[in-house]
């Protein structure tokens, strides 16, 4: 199983995911820092990515777009914080308009990846950190949009789990 | 109540009254024990007056609920709704899953010693 941890904190909009390879680090490295190999993860199959544009480096952009069933584009980014190849990445995930132009008024999401190689397996941590609880719900409302509306269905397992 | 059923406003309502951390602490410490909004003011350097604004915006988001008990009005959490903010978190989840599931499955078709 890829996906080893999960930790979701509601009351800190924050979510930590770990997933473990049995790959060495600089493999890993290479889906990120590639953009060829970045396609054909970032977006799910329903929503193919297209990467445009790639500065992987301290102040440089990312640039995308998916493409939906209909055709249609949906445009987003990453304004890059911090690199340290081959073990960090620190970034702000954006929203766009038609154009690819960054899109102020949606909030950003900060997410670090970190990649341990660990003698031929490499982890790989994701945390995602939203501004606000608000800024949270906006951005996974977009994200239905991008066919995630089945996870809708763990609501019940969810709720399930919770005190009465 | 049924989280599938909450609408936008609602879901707005909600994570306003959570992007407080007043409101926050509010809800936990409701969570662990019912209490009196004296004894929350006690709690907070706030007048009475403002924790009941809190109270009340939170009430409003569905996160607690609030009953005269006496002379006292008992603040208890609600848990429904708390589960709406964890049903966001697992959509996050889902998709970053999606993503690491399909980073294993591009990760293995890297042919072995290419760099490029």
């Amino acid at each position: 199983m890829t996906v080893t941890a999960v930790t979701k904190d509601p009351e800190r909009s924050t979510m930590t995911i770990v997933a473990e390879y049995p790959s060495p680090a600089d493999r890993v490295w290479q889906l990120w820092a590639d953009p060829r190999w970045l396609e054909r993860w970032w977006g799910p199959p329903t929503h193919p990515a297209t990467v445009t544009d790639h500065d992987l480096a301290a102040g440089g952009v990312v640039r995308y777009f998916m493409t939906g069933p209909d055709g249609e584009r949906y445009h987003g980014g990453w304004r890059v914080v911090s690199v340290n190849e081959p073990s960090r990445i620190e970034f702000e995930d954006f929203f766009a308009g038609d154009a690819g132009a960054e899109n102020p008024d949606l909030p950003k999401t900060r997410t670090v990846v970190s990649i341990d190689d660990d003698g031929g397996t490499t982890r790989m941590t994701i945390e995602s950190h939203f501004p606000s609880p608000e800024a949270m719900a906006q951005v996974l409302e977009m994200g239905m949009e991008e066919g995630i509306k089945q996870a809708l269905s763990q609501t019940d397992a969810l709720l399930a789990q919770l005190p009465a | 109540m049924v989280v599938d059923q909450l609408d936008d406003a609602e879901v707005d309502r909600l994570f306003h009254a959570l992007a407080d951390a007043t409101r926050r602490d509010i809800v936990v410490q409701a969570a662990a024990g019912n209490l009196s909004v004296s004894a929350l003011a006690r709690r907070y350097p706030m007048s009475v007056t403002a924790i009941q604004k809190h109270v009340a915006v939170l009430e409003s988001a569905g996160l607690v609920r609030k009953e005269r008990r006496g002379r006292e009005r008992i603040v208890t959490t609600e848990p429904a709704s708390l589960a709406a903010a964890h049903q966001m978190l697992d959509r996050l989840e889902a998709m970053w899953r999606g993503r690491l599931d399909r980073f294993g499955g591009v990760l293995s078709e890297i042919p072995k010693g290419d760099q490029t």
